[in-house]
């Protein structure tokens, strides 16, 4: 990776198109204007939704707003980098025992942005070590830092002989958690749109298609991978830290939950991870269906999760953006079959 | 595609609203809503403690033609959700059952952190939550910020204090010398319990010739033994959970650990526990205990018959007592009027199967808090607020 | 002495649990999620056994690892053939063996929680003391171990002296290769995975005689196996068993010395470790 300046200019048209993409990019597209625009109205719609219910809606949406947000900025670092991270429960603990710590003695702002700044310094430490695993090591390895960071917590906090740091008690109503939490996720949204069209998102389609060609193209490949991971482990820690008041109260088990971590990965993957929305189409199914059946078969959600589950894998394989895809493919399809029709038609008599 | 986004959130508020459509009932029961972790790591203890109560309350209600209010007996039905031992889940279920199944009332979830995480709706609703399974020393605190709180478990600090002066007292006998071996499963209640034990241990005249944590989900604790048996020590303390307290107690008998007191925190107190090691577990201390009353022996015999699963001798009868208080509250005040019920609750003391029960400052006063088996039997040696302990038995070797 | 010998034994345990994860991913190259609930169901199993008939839970093995082996060759056959069938790459299959293998744990732990309820299961047999150089230890550890040895070498040789053994080590190599030398991958993946389940709910049955289980158990026993295949290495045997006596050892030197309340974590930072100076495992090759 290093030898990267050196074969700067070994794929000349290669990297001649990348500063031409990159050239347009700076200016916003009328499709691009038109999807902010949407994406505005949407998340204002979404906004208005504690007006209409306090109760078991709004705590639906603010987990599907909460997963959203983990899920997408878990796509950004590994959807373009094919890395499977299991480590988000490491940094969302990390923002929780951030702000179950020093409740009592610094305001929740603060708190929230030292535990994004303990995410980001965490993250950079793993991001640089890890460089050389790939594959399914990392997935292991992610999981292993994930409990690592558990461990050393449980037994720091038997070390320290404190316990009044598990008692979150602030009171903020769930209205007001639902909208900071979206105000989070529209943050991952747009961060992740804004990387996606900068030079670093191009970096990483090219190193997500072929690693070799981006080094040639003089793309530092570490610093964007680890740039990247640092990105989307602080939203983690972000989002432990917003979750923290309404868990009331922070112990290592549930903390850094290794379920949380593949909950975000399953989310993701079933949605897609090629496309920003993927994972928000993921997530909504997803906690629907799970609701669903939690809600249904309360004796049996288990078992009934699972089948569910496979049921999707098998006929759903492409996610559920390879889903809509196929249907848009063909009903656009469509569409030109009939237009063209038309025109046949119409054209005659003009 | 934003636009299809929109379309699933449109589907998204119509699917999430006809999830209460199919579980609207007629309104002659009183509709029960009860959470708790059918699955993860807390499901084993809610296995025990947990779901079989509220089964067996029903039974024995309904078998009586109901609960008698104003407008005559209504029979009581139970909705009960998993929640899997994830915080979300339970906050997701209660709101599930307070809004959408419009349950009349709502029975407390299962351990410290999932009553915490439930106590705002639980607020909100007005639902009195008769918290079990809920060991905490902020009990003050709390119970200013939830006036409809109240907590049926004795403080964190009350299970170590007990513990401790009970052994204090084998010491001042000089049936036992000062040297305690400690260790703590590093989690939240072995946590909590070791870090108030420490200093108390030291006031008392103890010595702690070894005092260590370990991992939740260890799969080997023969080092811990063999550490603790090597610090030579008079007495045992284990601020331990459910598998470790099993583990433990086979360990301290291979390596020959033998103390004359013997303690282990979650899960001593379980029938199984005895079950299991029989005569071995005979005269091991541990959290929890009763009194030996015929009401809890009656008590012991009808949770058998009517769930199938042996009750254990710290939280279930707790439990049996706050459903009867519930149920003599609804029943006093005539109708299904949560708030009255709590006014009711916090205005008078209530007959149960532990005794009298009085709940007027929300928290309850009177817990035993250290057993010990004695034939077969988890005798209460220690508590706050009741007279009639047993002896403590000093320990046999192994 | 003692501190070794408490080591070795641990890594016996460790050992059983990650023997079967190693076949099922090293050969049939499914990362299979489900694996720690079939170690509870093989533990589940004896429990049954052992308390309908009163024999010995050591006989349980002779239906439990039958049935377990007919059971996991259906579901390699019946869920995870399809998705061999339709991934174009390593990629993809690793993508949506772990989606299909979550969903199955679920599944298995829906179907335990019916069977046998959520409650804690265990049993004493064998909890007494042998010693071995004048140490106390206990039997059904050392009955455990000696179990474990058993099933390695088992392993072991039949890897490297039959035929089939010898097929299914090409097929960890590398699957193409091994099509092309005529040997039947699809049967030796579908054997590996079979034999995988089969490993892994013996290691659950050896386990229950000293571990106390309950229906939610098994994803501890999964994320512990995960990380003692990588560690050693995913495409030999000889790497899992090698990483299990290492973590046992580490662990319990550890607890004995430093501070038992950070032997997982120091397990994690050996793991971490280890992946740090050789990204492939200890015992695993370089891929291209």
């Amino acid at each position: 990776m290093s030898n990267a300046d050196t074969h700067g200019d070994t794929k000349p048209t290669a990297f001649a198109q990348a500063m031409l993409d990159l050239r347009e990019s700076a200016v916003l597209s009328g499709t691009e204007k038109r999807n902010l625009a949407i994406c505005a109205i949407v998340a204002a719609l979404w906004a208005l939704l504690p007006l209409f219910s306090t109760g078991y809606i709004l705590s639906l949406g603010i987990s599907i707003t909460i997963f959203a947000g983990l899920a997408t900025s878990w796509t950004l670092f590994s959807g373009p980098t094919n890395y499977i991270s299991l480590a988000t429960a490491a940094f969302f603990g990390i923002g929780m025992y951030t702000v179950a710590g020093g409740v009592n003695l610094l305001p929740y702002p603060v708190l929230i942005l030292i535990a994004a700044v303990a995410g980001a310094l965490f993250a950079a430490l793993i991001g640089l070590a890890t460089l050389r695993i790939s594959g399914v090591y990392f997935v292991i390895f992610s999981l292993g830092l994930a409990e690592l960071v558990r461990q050393v917590v449980s037994w720091g906090q038997h070390v320290m002989g404190t316990s009044s740091g598990l008692y979150v008690l602030v009171d903020r109503s769930d209205s007001v958690f639902f909208w900071q939490l979206l105000v989070f996720t529209l943050v991952v949204f747009l961060v992740s749109w804004w990387i996606g069209r900068s030079r670093l998102g191009f970096a990483l389609r090219i190193i997500g298609n072929d690693e070799v060609v981006a080094v040639h193209c003089g793309i530092n490949t570490a610093r964007a991978k680890v740039t990247l991971f640092i990105i989307s482990s602080t939203f983690a820690a972000i989002a432990g830290a917003l979750v923290a008041p309404r868990w009331s109260y922070v112990e290592p088990t549930l903390a850094f939950s290794p379920f949380l971590s593949f909950q975000v990965v399953i989310m993701s993957l079933l949605g897609g991870v090629h496309r920003l929305w993927g994972p928000l189409v993921g997530v909504i199914p997803f906690t629907i269906m799970w609701e669903f059946i939690s809600a249904k078969f309360p004796s049996q959600t288990t078992l009934l999760l699972g089948v569910a589950f496979l049921l999707i894998v098998y006929f759903i394989p492409h996610g559920f953006v390879g889903l809509i895809e196929d249907f848009s493919r063909r009903r656009s399809g469509i569409w030109a079959a009939l237009r063209s029709k038309w025109q046949a038609k119409g054209g005659g008599h003009e | 595609m934003q636009r299809r986004n929109l379309l699933k959130l449109a589907a998204a508020g119509v699917v999430a609203g006809s999830l209460g459509l199919g579980t609207a009932q007629a309104a002659d029961t009183i509709k029960i809503g009860v959470v708790g972790p059918k699955t993860g790591p807390l499901a084993g203890g809610a296995a025990i403690t947990h779901f079989p109560n509220f089964m067996m309350w029903q039974k024995l209600v309904n078998d009586r033609g109901g609960l008698k209010l104003k407008d005559g007996q209504r029979k009581i039905e139970l909705i009960e959700y998993d929640d899997r031992t994830s915080p979300p889940e339970t906050i997701k279920a209660v709101e599930r059952l307070a809004t959408v199944d419009n349950a009349d009332f709502i029975m407390p979830v299962y351990g410290t952190g999932f009553n915490l995480a439930a106590a705002p709706i639980f607020a909100k609703h007005d639902y009195p939550q008769l918290a079990q399974a809920f060991v905490t020393d902020q009990g003050p605190e709390l119970i200013k910020r939830y006036p409809n709180l109240f907590i049926i478990q004795g403080p964190t600090k009350a299970f170590a204090r007990d513990a401790i002066a009970v052994l204090k007292k084998l010491l001042d006998e000089k049936k036992i010398g000062n040297r305690v071996a400690v260790v703590n499963v590093a989690d939240a209640f072995g946590i909590e319990l070791a870090n108030v034990a420490r200093p108390l241990f030291k006031e008392a005249g103890f010595e702690l010739v070894y005092d260590k944590s370990y991992p939740l989900g260890t799969q080997d604790l023969a080092p811990i033994v063999k550490g603790a048996k090597a610090a030579n020590p008079d007495a045992f303390v284990a601020w331990s959970y459910p598998p470790d307290t099993f583990a433990l107690l086979e360990q301290a008998k291979i390596e020959g650990l033998n103390v004359k007191a013997y303690y282990s925190a979650v899960a001593t107190a379980f029938q199984g526990f005895y079950g299991k090691y029989g005569q071995l577990a005979e005269n091991v201390l541990g959290a929890g205990g009763y009194e030996d009353t015929p009401a809890i022996r009656d008590y012991m015999k009808i949770h058998k018959q009517v769930t199938g699963v042996d009750a254990d001798y710290w939280g279930s009868a707790l439990y049996g007592s706050m459903l009867q208080v519930l149920e003599q509250s609804i029943e006093g005040v005539g109708s299904l009027d949560r708030k009255a019920v709590t006014a009711y609750i916090k205005s008078r003391t209530f007959k149960t199967i532990v005794g009298d029960m009085d709940l007027r400052n929300q928290q309850m006063t009177r817990v035993w808090t250290v057993g010990q088996w004695q034939n077969g039997f988890f005798q209460a040696v220690a508590g706050d607020g009741f007279t009639n302990y047993k002896p403590v038995i000093l320990k046999n070797n192994w | 002495m003692d501190i070794i010998i408490i080591g070795l034994l641990l890594g016996g345990t460790y050992a059983l649990m990650a023997m079967g994860l190693q076949l099922q991913y090293g050969v049939a190259r499914i990362m299979n999620l489900a694996n720690g609930e079939m170690l509870v169901a093989g533990a589940f199993g004896t429990f049954w056994f052992y308390s309908a008939t009163k024999f010995s839970p050591l006989i349980s093995l002779a239906v439990i690892v039958p049935l377990a082996f007919a059971a996991n060759w259906a579901i390699y056959r019946v869920l995870i053939t399809p998705l061999v069938r339709r991934a174009k790459s390593q990629g993809q299959l690793e993508v949506d063996s772990i989606l299909a293998t979550f969903g199955l744990s679920f599944i298995f732990v829906g179907g335990l929680l019916a069977l046998f309820g959520g409650d804690y299961l265990s049993y004493s047999y064998l909890a007494r003391p042998i010693f071995i150089l004048g140490q106390p230890y206990g039997l059904n550890r050392v009955t455990a171990f000696i179990g474990a040895l058993a099933l390695c070498a088992g392993l072991y040789i039949w890897l490297h002296k039959t035929r089939a053994g010898l097929a299914l080590r090409a097929v960890a190599v590398s699957p193409s290769a091994a099509g092309l030398v005529s040997i039947n991958v699809p049967r030796a993946s579908a054997l590996a995975f079979a034999l995988g389940g089969a490993v892994t709910a013996a290691g659950g049955s050896l386990l229950s005689i000293f571990l106390t289980f309950d229906a939610s158990l098994g994803v501890v026993f999964t994320l512990k196996a995960l990380v003692i295949v990588i560690m050693g290495g995913v495409s030999d045997i000889r790497g899992a068993i090698v990483a299990a006596f290492i973590l046992g050892l580490a662990e319990t030197i550890v607890a004995s010395l430093v501070d038992p309340g950070l032997t997982l974590a120091a397990a994690y930072v050996l793991f971490i470790v280890i992946l740090l100076i050789k990204p492939e495992g200890l015992f695993g090759r370089r891929s291209s």
